[in-house]
């Protein structure tokens, strides 16, 4: 009996902290589609999101997007299509690994950033002086690095599917398929709606990402140590939530879309 | 005509996650005047400083704010009495991200003013609370403890003018000669400005210098509200106990003094000869 109550116990506990991070989801984005926008700040975080994570997205794509062509090279050219490669370069790059794995680099190094320094704000008594000053934390805080990671996350994705592609192409090169043939592929395949299936998705990933980091920065407790721990929490949650977040896209993206 | 006191704090309860935090807190401020909060960590002080300025809601009770009992008012409205309010944090809290200037000029780059007449504010409180306007430019983590303080009282100031300050343990952790800066600081704001403000410390010293009246907390109850002559002389047991240190430390000082200076540090006391030392009955 006692074990039924504790089990209840924490489902009750889980539920309330999916109600609170739901409501603080919808408030985030309340507060980035209604002014006063802190222009000089959203500045600043594209350029902390978008500059400061490029070299990392595009050798994490250049690399995953090689050892990627290598495992398809070397099963189409079992069954002679090897010209399929930038087909399938494109559809697994593009549509799949591409914005996942940007996602996943790009959340592991913001929502460190923005959790640790939203939580030593917090620690140090600076978000209620914000308040205290009258200004909104989520205004001034939270709805200028949604905006930015709005901004830089697709652009982002788009320079490591290019790479991860291109990156394929060389491989292919060994494997005695022309660049002329693996571009022919590539172009064919490389619609429209593929496009906005990659681009769709990195829109829902800054949501998760910024949700996750400032809530799990304005909720910490317990001064360094709390902050440490709420900054692994946040990297984890999110980097775990966009596998998860990518599979409820693909499979929303199948049946409405029928992309 | 009576005039109501500017701040009014009437049989307020609060409590965090059913820990009662605060037990029937009442007392009045008159403008121009400073009330210390004294008592030991945990006794529930700063909540006072949050409550009053709207960040947290009573269970129950009121606040009244010239007169206007917060408790009752919107979110724009408690954002408009908050204009009358400056706050100075434990340990300065002053935004790590910006430079001097732009914290002492914070409120006045979110109210949009021109940059000649922020620039000329900064110069203004810097100043005021005794600092070279040259620093704004420097980074806070540049600066020592005291100086931090002296620009959080800075950014306190230039917020719209307030008619309140808040101090939350505004000397912790700082040297003598730096605490007493800051109490002088606040001393002068009071009586040169007619600032009336709050300052909450577990510094007896401080609480004396500072406090036109004392009010004592131990665990959210209040046991004492008087001037800092009357809790000199207060019979309480928690007083007796809490001021017990202060009162040995001071007596130990008084009878090195009778006995002549030591040789090495002639005529310097337990306080580093320039703490306040109340009370000669102890």
């Amino acid at each position: 009996m006692e074990a039924l109550a504790a089990v209840g116990n924490r489902v009750r506990r889980v539920l309330e902290v999916v109600q609170d991070v739901t409501l603080f989801c919808v408030s985030v984005l309340r507060s980035a589609f209604s002014p006063p926008y802190y222009k000089h700040e959203i500045v600043e975080q594209i350029h902390f999101s978008l500059i400061g994570s490029l070299f990392i997205v595009m050798f994490s794509a250049l690399v995953a997007g090689q050892a990627l062509a290598i495992q398809l090279a070397r099963e189409l050219a079992k069954t002679g299509a090897k010209s399929e490669l930038g087909h399938f370069m494109v559809i697994s790059s593009v549509r799949a690994l591409g914005p996942v794995l940007t996602g996943i680099v790009v959340a592991s190094r913001m929502s460190a950033g923005i959790t640790a320094e939203l939580g030593t704000m917090k620690s140090s008594n600076q978000i209620d002086a914000l308040v205290a000053f009258g200004t909104d934390p989520m205004k001034r805080l939270v709805a200028p690095r949604m905006i930015g990671l709005w901004i830089a996350l697709p652009i982002l994705t788009i320079i490591g599917d290019t790479l991860s592609v291109i990156g394929g192409g060389f491989i292919g090169l060994g494997y005695h398929i022309t660049l002329q043939s693996y571009y022919n592929g590539v172009t064919k395949y490389l619609t429209p709606s593929n496009l906005l299936v990659g681009m769709i998705k990195p829109v829902f990933f800054a949501i998760l990402i910024t949700t996750v980091a400032c809530w799990k920065g304005l909720t910490s407790e317990g001064g360094a140590k709390g902050v440490g721990r709420a900054t692994t929490e946040s990297v984890v949650i999110s980097s775990v939530g966009i596998l998860v977040t990518d599979f409820i896209c693909t499979k929303l993206i199948f049946r409405i879309l029928g992309w | 005509m009576i005039e109501l006191p500017m701040i009014e704090f009437r049989n307020v309860y609060f409590s965090i996650d059913e820990k009662d935090i605060l037990t029937n807190v009442s007392f009045t401020v008159p403008r121009g005047q400073t009330r210390a909060i004294l008592g030991p960590s945990g006794s529930g002080k700063s909540t006072i400083l949050r409550l009053l300025l709207g960040l947290w809601r009573p269970d129950s009770g009121n606040i009244f704010v010239n007169g206007e009992d917060i408790t009752q008012a919107t979110p724009e409205r408690l954002r408009e009495i908050r204009k009358m309010m400056g706050i100075v944090f434990q340990q300065g809290a002053l935004f790590d991200s910006m430079t001097v200037g732009e914290n002492v000029g914070y409120t006045l780059l979110e109210d949009k003013h021109d940059e000649e007449e922020i620039e000329k504010a900064v110069e203004t409180y810097l100043t005021r609370v005794g600092l070279d306007p040259e620093l704004r430019d420097r980074m806070p983590d540049e600066l020592s403890g005291g100086m931090q303080r002296r620009v959080a009282i800075a950014r306190a100031l230039a917020a719209r003018n307030p008619e309140i300050l808040l101090y939350d343990e505004p000397t912790t952790g700082l040297d003598p000669q730096s605490a007493e800066r800051i109490t002088d600081l606040i001393n002068d704001l009071r009586d040169r400005l007619g600032k009336t403000s709050i300052m909450v410390t577990h510094d007896i010293a401080d609480a004396f210098k500072v406090g036109n009246r004392i009010t004592v907390l131990d665990r959210g109850i209040v046991v004492f509200e008087g001037t800092p002559a009357e809790l000199n002389s207060a019979d309480n047991p928690f007083i007796a106990e809490f001021l017990a240190p202060f009162r040995k430390a001071v007596a130990a000082a008084t009878r090195r003094m009778e006995s002549g200076p030591p040789p090495s540090d002639p005529g310097r006391g337990e306080f580093g000869g320039s703490r306040p030392q109340p009370g000669g009955s102890v």
